[in-house]
């Protein structure tokens, strides 16, 4: 090892080498040590997470027990074809439009009819006549558009509707992977020991089948109170208007104020007082804002947030606007933080550079200290949007929906959201809405990975057009 | 503010005795000054930086500011042409005269005076853009009138000035960050040169640079001075000598309370000042540095 020189006084202070050497060996153990509990804590991290996801996942996907209303057997064999090798799929679209209309109402059929039509060439439980006056009427169904269904869209219909697949019992995606015939063999007791829990149905008409309760059907069908074809079309559509307004109000109005914050302000009382209150209101709960949106935006801004102000509208403030806009103020304090912070690292220099060269303060902080601060903006507002986009608590005190089937269609429309969703089929007792709002949590994550990978790439976009 | 030289207040293209017959400024003792201090104090907040300083600066000159660390050479160099005021505790007392008029009476805008008096800083600090457009920004935000091709003879012309011309005129599309440290210096000389000013402050612009680009910047700035006034503050007594027409020697003082406030012990022609001072504290200072 190296000498240490003893040469000045100091020199007594400082350990031996044999003492030091014995110190270093220490020193370094300390180091490994503490390096391990940091790894260790970052593993708790990731294993924490990863139990999150996987019981998402494993709830969005298994085997579940069905009893048909109509067996597709049956339904294959009343074509003549023999069931054990024709299945549904096979029938042509004719056909299952004729298996339809053997087995809806006519005013079901008439229904769906309106909302699509099965053929471009004729119709199919509509008469000409009747046709041509609904879609002359002032506001005529979507299906006067001239839309056609698919095969696959009738085949929907036919499972849905014909077949009507009743689902008995469900399990999950791990243990119908590794033990199926354990489900089955707990389907059958339970058969066996509880009839009266499955009505009429006898265990021979169960069948067994796999089921994505995660899937693009699951995505973009309305709700219902028929799990089997429930979705979250409505959640999801209001919750990206949720997000829209959030953002079109938080961002704007965020970044403004810390920009006005940083560069502008003074450091007057008044001024150390805002900022003082906002970086409290960063941590008030969001149920607190919940009660100011319904306080001022849903009663007292009423004509302006049920859109009466505009000439049309919800009955109430319980709108989007309103929601919206308690998500733009819940997040607001969280933007203004995070993009003071971002304006902050922006170098003195560069403001000195642009005011050197007889830039006016907004064509320096414009051109010079916004293009460097955006990415670090764009993290901050990303983190606040994603946190929005969970909130629940604020969106029921506001009055999203619990139930609605009809799609949001602008700011000032009714709507429920994703969290809203999931929270409402976590609390009924049937087992079939866990696996519901498993997969609907799942949509929710999609959806909010989505933004942040949009996000993401504009903020790369904004770093890549600096250097 | 009006962007046409010829109708401001703020005349560079008037002579000196010219602008100060107009402005009805008397001439200080040493000559008529394009920039003049007149009991100049500085404070920042209530400590007082710098007190009573009095000085004259001439036309196509180099004036050089020495003096030890912490005596208020960068302080007084920011007092004129306002950047200062970016500092919110700083405040200036007295005069600084630009052209006879006052640049901190009350209807002087700051923003024209720092186009007209740019400034060069200790650490090269160019834009994160093209090295293009680290000179033509300058020029579009302060109303730049001609066409592309035009703008591109103005970036050509400021770093042709700056000496960098050559060096660059292949990549003018790459990032300022990506020069060398004396080539960004001298693209931040191009960038205050573009904006047309007729006074460049530079506070120790080769402090951080290597001996070679220190002495590009001085030969740089020798050139320069045909055409602008230069005020260089520097540490380097040897820079001082070798560019400056003229030097400034500051000194700082403990005051009665206790202060440590800066103050011009004498501003001299540089060889008189360097061979004969006339204060012995300026004698001390630069027979220190030098044995
Ligand atoms: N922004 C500032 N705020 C407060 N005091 C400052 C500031 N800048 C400089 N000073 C003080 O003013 C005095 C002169 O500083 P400066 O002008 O930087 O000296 P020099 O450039 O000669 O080294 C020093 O005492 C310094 O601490
Ligand atoms: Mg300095």
């Amino acid at each position: 090892m190296v000498q240490l020189r003893e040469q000045s006084e100091a020199a007594e202070f400082f350990p031996s080498d044999v003492e030091y050497q014995g110190l270093l060996s220490k020193r370094s153990r300390r180091g490994r040590v503490v390096q391990l509990s940091f790894l260790l804590m970052l593993t708790i991290a990731v294993v924490g997470l990863g139990i999150l996801l996987y019981t998402i996942i494993d709830d969005s996907f298994g085997l579940v027990a069905v009893v048909n209303q109509n067996e597709p057997e049956a339904v294959v064999s009343a074509y003549g074809y023999d069931p054990a090798v024709t299945v549904l799929d096979d029938l042509n679209k004719e056909q299952l439009v004729d298996v339809l209309q053997g087995s809806v109402s006519s005013g079901v059929g008439r229904r769906l009819e309106r909302e699509e039509r099965f053929f471009a060439d004729r119709l199919v439980f509509e008469s000409q006549a009747k046709w041509d006056e609904v879609c002359a009427s002032d506001e005529p169904p979507s299906g006067c558009s001239g839309g056609v269904r698919s095969k696959g869209n009738v085949l929907d219909l036919v499972r849905e509707r014909v077949i009507q697949p009743d689902i008995v019992a469900v399990n999950r995606l791990t243990a119908s992977i590794f033990n199926p015939d354990g489900f089955k063999e707990e389907v059958e007791t339970a058969f066996v020991e509880n009839p009266s829990r499955f009505g009429e149905y006898t265990y021979d008409q169960v069948r067994y089948q796999w089921r994505a309760w995660f899937s693009w059907k699951f995505v973009t069908s309305p709700a219902s109170d028929r799990p089997e074809i429930a979705g979250v079309r409505t959640a999801v559509l209001g919750s990206i208007w949720l997000v829209i307004i959030t953002v079109l109000f938080a961002v704007p109005v965020g970044v403004g104020a810390a920009i006005y914050l940083e560069e502008f302000a003074r450091p007057t009382r008044i001024n150390d007082l805002i900022q003082t209150n906002i970086n409290n209101l960063a941590g008030v709960p969001s149920i607190i804002y919940g009660m100011l949106g319904l306080a001022v935006l849903v009663r007292i801004l009423e004509p302006f947030t049920s859109g009466s102000l505009f000439g049309e509208g919800a009955p109430n403030g319980r709108t989007i606007m309103s929601a919206g806009l308690t998500l733009g103020l819940l997040t607001l304090p969280v933007v203004i933080i995070s993009s003071q912070e971002a304006i902050r690292a922006v170098p003195s220099s560069l403001r000195q550079a642009g005011m050197g060269l007889g830039a006016t303060k907004w064509q320096t902080v414009r051109s010079q200290v916004l293009p460097v601060a955006i990415p670090g903006i764009l993290t901050g507002t990303i983190l606040a949007v994603a946190r929005a986009i969970g909130e629940t608590a604020p969106l029921i005190l506001v009055g999203a929906a619990s139930f609605i089937t009809v799609s949001p269609s602008g700011p000032f429309s009714q709507f429920t959201a994703l969290p809203i969703q999931i929270f409402q089929w976590t609390s009924f007792p049937q087992e079939e809405w866990r696996h519901l709002a498993a997969a609907a949590s799942l949509v929710l994550l999609v959806l909010l990975l989505t933004l942040n990978a949009a996000a993401v790439i504009m903020r790369n976009r904004f770093s890549r057009r600096m250097s | 503010m009006n962007e046409t030289p010829e109708s401001t207040v703020l005349d560079p293209t008037a002579a000196p005795a010219t602008a100060d017959a107009v402005g009805g400024v008397e001439a200080a003792d040493d000559g008529p000054g394009v920039l003049e201090t007149r009991s100049m104090d500085v404070f920042y907040g209530d400590f007082k930086a710098v007190a009573d300083v009095s000085m004259s600066f001439t036309f196509n000159e180099i004036s050089a500011l020495i003096g030890p660390s912490g005596c208020g050479k960068s302080t007084v160099l920011r007092s004129l042409n306002r950047m200062n005021d970016l500092i919110p505790t700083a405040r200036v007392d007295g005069e600084v005269r630009y052209h006879g008029t006052n640049i901190y009476a009350g209807d002087v805008d700051p923003v024209e005076i720092r186009r007209r008096i740019g400034m060069v800083f200790q650490k090269p600090n160019p834009f994160p853009k093209s090295i293009f457009d680290n000179i033509a920004w300058g020029a579009k935000i302060n109303g730049f009138k001609g066409s592309k091709s035009d703008m591109k003879d103005l970036v050509q012309g400021a770093l042709e000035q700056a000496a960098l011309w050559d060096e660059v005129k292949d990549k003018l599309t790459e990032s300022g960050l990506s020069l060398s440290g004396g080539q960004q210096q001298r693209l931040c000389i191009a960038r205050a040169i573009a904006v047309q000013p007729d006074v460049i402050l530079m506070d120790e612009p080769c402090s951080a640079l290597d001996p070679i680009a220190t002495l590009r910047i001085e030969e740089l700035m020798l050139e320069l001075k045909e055409n602008y006034s230069i005020i260089i503050v520097t540490h380097n007594m040897q820079q001082a000598a070798r560019v400056s027409d003229r030097t400034a020697f500051f000194n700082v003082e403990l005051d009665t309370t206790g202060q440590r406030t800066g103050h011009l012990v004498e501003f001299s022609p540089t060889d008189v000042l360097f061979t004969t001072p006339k204060e012995k504290a300026t004698e001390d200072y630069i027979t220190g540095r030098f044995g």
